[in-house]
């Protein structure tokens, strides 16, 4: 494994000084690395990162989200995509190139309050983020149990090469959607299941930041240590 | 004060006021902080990065900040007039522009992070206890920031320089002059001066008010790491 340092720092902590790369939540002045944010500072071989405990959701290209239609215009879909920025939709990129706002009703397909899993197809700051269905597991989600937690804990969720997710869908059979922006939809067949999976998923949100998270996870499910018992670190 | 530099509340020439901070207490507001400074009480929460209403205000190139200073009418002994007077306008101003330095607003084009702070009850100093309790406001938000933001003031009473005026100090004394400092940078982001006062007093004044911000900034990290880390230092 790497080594890595890891630190709680917040706001103008000075994480290292020389000569490195700063990478998310960190900011250069002179040849000092600076944490922009509360969170657990990491420092590379050349490069420094914090990962926050704070803060909203930041389109970036290519991720999952789950969005909820808020509006219609006669050539897209508006989403809110739990950000500051909403998300557009483009009809064509669910009714196909020949799309006519003449004879196609955009509500027919998504109406407003209707929740999608949809993928950032771009994102540049300057325009609001563009919206894809066009990918397998992407579209209107029609069942499931809703659950936000805070963006910032969702690489906890899904826990290193998707442990978590994997062991909390095991014990529970439940299929979880995780949005990057830290919408997640949760849906089971059995009842039971649904509870606990939404009360995991709750207590991974609360105790983010806490050692042995895994362990504690495993234990509320009720799963004995064995087939999956690779701690996880980020 | 007495001949050996007892102030009429029983404190030392540079002895601060009691001051303590809770962070996340308003749970509508992205981030929000509460402070006790000496017997002011205040509140600050921050909405935010969202759309910015009206929208010609926007800035296509980076967000904006918008503060609001407000002092309840129950906050002063004669009940004060809600609406913002001369005075609060002048310390909403005063305050954001105390801020801005610190926040990096280029990170969210055409948004605006709205700052509102609520004076419960005052006692001379509350633009430097308010300033405390919004930047904390801001980190708990996740806002980005170069650094906190801390502020204290420092005085002329009785013809010797006191660090942290309060109420009757400022009546009666000769000078009251708040700074802010971005204790990691180094930065003054704010230095009012109300009265007269010769060059070396300035200079003394200045030190001391300095040191007095950096005793702010242990109790605005301490608050921060209590909320995040349950104060586990790692």
């Amino acid at each position: 494994m790497m080594d890595v340092k890891r630190r709680y720092v917040i706001p103008g902590d000075v994480i290292a000084t020389g000569p490195l790369r700063p990478e998310q939540n960190v900011y250069q002045d002179g040849d000092r690395m600076i944490s922009t944010c509360v969170g657990i500072s990491e420092i590379f071989e050349n490069s420094v990162k914090v990962i926050p405990l704070t803060g909203g959701y930041m389109p970036k290209t290519n991720d999952l989200v789950i969005g909820k239609v808020i509006g219609t215009s006669p050539l897209s879909w508006e989403f809110d995509i739990n950000s500051c920025f909403v998300g557009f939709l483009p009809a064509q990129d669910v009714f196909g190139r020949d799309y006519s706002p003449t004879k196609d009703e955009l509500k027919q397909r998504l109406d407003i309050g209707d929740l999608v899993a949809t993928r950032i197809a771009n994102f540049d700051r300057s325009r609001d983020p563009l919206l894809t269905v066009q990918d397998r597991d992407l579209g209107k989600i029609e069942s499931g149990e809703l659950v936000t937690i805070s963006p910032s804990k969702v690489p906890r969720l899904i826990g290193k090469r998707g442990s978590m997710i994997q062991t909390i869908e095991m014990a529970t059979k439940a299929i979880i959607t995780i949005g990057q922006n830290g919408w997640i939809v949760i849906s089971c067949e059995d009842s039971e299941g649904l509870l606990k999976a939404v009360e995991a998923v709750k207590m991974i949100d609360a105790l983010a930041h806490t050692p042995n998270l895994t362990e504690r996870v495993k234990s509320m499910l009720g799963v004995s240590d064995g087939e999956n018992n690779d701690t996880i670190n980020d | 004060m007495t001949e050996d530099g007892i102030r009429c509340d029983g404190r030392r020439l540079d002895e601060l006021r009691n001051i303590s901070i809770k962070v996340g207490v308003l749970k509508n507001a992205d981030g929000s902080a509460y402070i006790e400074f000496g017997k002011n009480k205040i509140l600050a929460g921050v909405f935010g990065p969202r759309d910015v209403h009206p929208k010609h205000m926007a800035n296509p190139d980076s967000g904006i900040l918008r503060c609001r200073y407000h002092m309840s009418p129950f906050s002063v002994t004669e009940r004060k007039n809600p609406a913002p007077s001369r005075r609060e306008i002048e310390i909403s101003k005063v305050i954001k522009e105390a801020l801005q330095p610190a926040v990096i607003l280029k990170d969210y084009p055409r948004t605006v992070i709205d700052v509102f702070i609520e004076v419960l009850q005052a006692d001379g100093g509350s633009r430097c206890a308010a300033l405390d309790a919004a930047a904390v406001a801001l980190a708990d938000a996740g806002i980005p920031m170069r650094d906190l933001v801390s502020a204290c003031a420092a005085g002329k009473v009785a013809d010797r320089i006191v660090l942290d005026v309060n109420n009757e100090e400022d009546q009666e004394g000769q000078a009251d002059m708040p700074v802010a400092l971005m204790p990691n940078m180094g930065k003054i982001t704010l230095l009012q001066l109300d009265g007269m006062l010769k060059p070396e007093e300035f200079k003394t004044c200045m030190q001391t008010a300095l040191v007095g911000c950096k005793r702010v900034y242990e109790v605005q990290r301490k608050a921060l790491m209590e909320k995040y880390f349950q104060n586990g230092e790692q």
